[in-house]
């Protein structure tokens, strides 16, 4: 791949500074766009409410068995009975489900083939191995081991002082500083790391799921004539030069929108610059064809290595 | 614009795939651009690639066939190549930016974590584990003097004013063991307990408490190793209040027996939690050659294998203390105990080597 910034032509600029390219072993560039901020707070919301239902819930199970089926009342722990040593086994359990969904949550599901939690999968992000390498299951128990100073230490801090009854209010603050270096830690890269994800080489990317579009220029859409109307729209080489693939890709973009407004509006400035007329409710067929005939022009231009990045660029043909 | 059908081509690339075969090919004979033609041609491979990757993904992999499963290296290299092919040819945003998406995701299940925690598992207990202690190196020194020097500080403290044990040690209302308790109270704070009753309990809270706070050791190395020097010191100054407080009754060898049965365990694994904060800190604030964010990557991972065994660790731990050293009732049978479970673990750890693809990224390879 000679050609790095051949790419597709950027089109928001504010999602382009969070684009990122891995080179694969195949030599493929491929890119990545960086988990905005927002998308990964309310990522870990949902996971929290989920964990935190899931103990609540595995807690009040426990609790249902304990009372009402076994039938024992708490002080009983210390029975050498049956009955005691079946209520020493239901806190045994308790203690080990805390401990796996405070730990193993992120843990487990990250080790997915989908590299994601719960709440990172509905909101569509992902952990990745940052600059293109394999995620090892290393890197995902390093990057959680972290949450837990980042996540659950100050609330355990505040808890503590709370149970303890004193010094509530430095407890407070100081959980509260803690909290937010951590919490404030990814607005000061780049790339969006939280301090797990530099210690564990990861960071959180977005995973889209794309359908496959139709073609525009397959089908009944890509003929001269329209269907309509029957007009044939030709163009000449000169009244196709005037634009590049930037225009191309507008105008895609247009095309798959489909609103009529902005179509009238598009094919209106299209005519304006080649000198044409187009008939009212027509336009669709007519940028089908203008778009048709473009990209066959600026495709053929790039076989023989002449590309037209917008109507800026001089020459290329 | 040349319109040379290609009928050849197109049949050879889609030969295998049915009924869509005929489809794609009368499809791509109609379509006006070159570039359509390449999709049309490619398009079933893609969505062949497309359905596996998505089955996969879903966690169903028992309802992928072998045949698939075998296929899916090939496809994703073939939709790798669509994509750079896509690239300098074709103008249809729409394909290209399907081609990124597919090859992404492809890319993240053929690169993805290689092996199954059940495989990774047995990797990381023949050989892994050790190797990743081995790794840490000079760190396991540095956290070793922390450690001495913490409990040294701990009687050096609290003999020179007693106040300090308070300090020290949070022990709670009606805890005997204070400066000042007589022979016999502590005597019997080592001994005759084992009729406590709810030992697994205790064990399994020992436990989720011991392991929070190595991971905490561990997770503070980020900030450059201090905190976890810091954790070290703290902890391992009360150990050395203890001792001052037992030595002072001639209880001293006694205190080491009751702490040896699990302690040699424990200490074994927060020393190691602290070494792996250590290696961190050290690793980035003296990055060498290499990025600070690289430094502390490679450090992370390599320390992390470090970690998950330090909770393995720590269950032993818990399970030693709440059971063997009830039910062992005399300062030597837990000597006995402490010390083989020391030697047994510096025996795993630094004379058994297994394998020589020291690191845990070795055998990661495509």
């Amino acid at each position: 791949m000679a050609r790095a910034k051949a790419g597709p032509v950027r089109i928001d600029p504010h999602e382009d500074r969070r684009r990122r390219t891995i080179l694969t072993p195949e030599g493929v560039r491929l890119p990545l766009t960086i988990a905005s901020r927002g998308s990964r707070a309310a990522a870990l919301l949902l996971d929290l409410v989920m964990i935190y239902a899931a103990m609540a819930a595995t807690t009040a199970f426990l609790l249902w068995i304990g009372l009402s089926v076994l039938g024992i009342k708490p002080e009983r722990l210390d029975d050498k009975t049956a009955l005691g040593g079946a209520l020493q086994a239901l806190v045994i359990t308790y203690f080990i489900a805390i401990f796996l969904f405070r730990n193993g949550w992120f843990l487990l599901f990250e080790l997915g083939p989908r590299g994601a939690t719960p709440g990172k999968r509905i909101v569509g992000i992902r952990v990745a191995a940052r600059h293109g390498e394999r995620l090892t299951t290393e890197a995902v128990i390093a990057r959680n081991l972290l949450r837990d100073i980042e996540l659950f230490m100050p609330l355990l801090f505040i808890g503590g002082a709370l149970m303890s009854g004193d010094d509530v209010e430095i407890a407070a603050w100081a959980g509260l500083g803690w909290f937010l270096i951590f919490v404030l830690f990814p607005f000061f890269n780049r790339d969006a790391l939280r301090c797990g994800d530099v210690i564990a080489g990861t960071w959180v990317v977005e995973a889209p799921r794309r359908k496959l579009e139709q073609a525009l220029s397959i089908g009944q859409a890509a003929g001269v004539r329209s269907a309509a109307t029957g007009t044939e729209y030709r163009f000449s080489e000169a009244e196709l030069a005037i634009y590049g693939e930037y225009e191309l890709q507008v105008l895609e973009r247009v095309l798959r929108d489909d609103r009529p407004e902005a179509m009238a509006d598009v094919a209106e400035a299209i005519c304006r610059k080649i000198g044409w007329n187009v008939g009212r409710g027509d336009e669709r067929a007519f940028l089908d064809a203008y778009y048709t005939q473009l990209r066959a022009r600026l495709e053929h231009g790039m076989r023989f290595g002449k590309r037209k990045a917008d109507k800026n660029t001089p020459g290329a043909g | 614009m040349s319109t040379n059908p290609g009928s050849t081509l197109a049949q050879r690339v889609t030969g295998w795939f049915g009924r869509s075969e005929d489809q794609a090919v009368a499809a791509a004979e109609q379509a006006a651009l070159r570039s359509d033609r390449f999709r049309l041609e490619r398009e079933p491979e893609w969505k062949r690639l497309e359905g596996i990757v998505a089955r996969i993904e879903k966690g169903r992999m028992r309802r992928i066939s072998d045949e698939d499963l075998l296929a899916l290296p090939a496809l994703y290299r073939t939709v790798a190549s669509s994509l750079s092919i896509a690239r300098e040819t074709s103008l249809d945003r729409a394909t290209i930016i399907y081609l990124e998406g597919l090859a992404q995701r492809a890319w993240f299940i053929v690169y993805g974590p290689r092996a199954t925690l059940g495989g990774w598992m047995r990797r990381f207990l023949g050989g892994g584990w050790g190797a990743s202690v081995r790794a840490l190196g000079i760190d396991i020194l540095i956290a070793l003097v922390m450690m001495i020097t913490g409990t040294v500080v701990g009687w050096l403290l609290v003999s020179s004013s007693p106040d300090w044990y308070y300090a020290l040690v949070p022990g709670g209302d009606g805890d005997p063991r204070v400066p000042g308790a007589s022979r016999d109270v502590l005597l019997k704070s080592l001994f005759g307990n084992q009729n406590e009753p709810a030992l697994a309990v205790f064990a399994s809270f020992l436990f989720s408490n011991n392991a929070q706070v190595s991971i905490m050791a561990y997770a503070l190395g980020f900030a450059f190793g201090v905190p976890s020097i810091l954790l070290l010191v703290h902890n391992t100054a009360l150990l050395g209040a203890l001792l001052w407080l037992y030595h002072g009754q001639g209880l001293t060898f006694e205190l080491i027996g009751w702490l040896s049965v699990h302690g040699t365990t424990e200490l074994f694994a927060i020393l190691l939690a602290g070494a792996s904060g250590i290696h961190i800190g050290r690793a980035m604030a003296f990055p060498r050659q290499a990025s600070v964010l690289d430094a502390a990557a490679a450090a992370g991972r390599r320390t992390a294998q470090v970690m998950a065994g330090v909770v393995l660790m720590l269950i032993v731990a818990a399970m030693l203390e709440a059971f063997a050293r009830q039910l062992l009732d005399s300062t030597a049978p837990r000597l006995i105990v402490g010390t083989a479970m020391l030697v047994f673990w510096i025996g795993y750890f630094f004379v058994w080597r297994r394998g020589q693809t020291a690191g845990p990224d070795a055998g990661d390879g495509a």
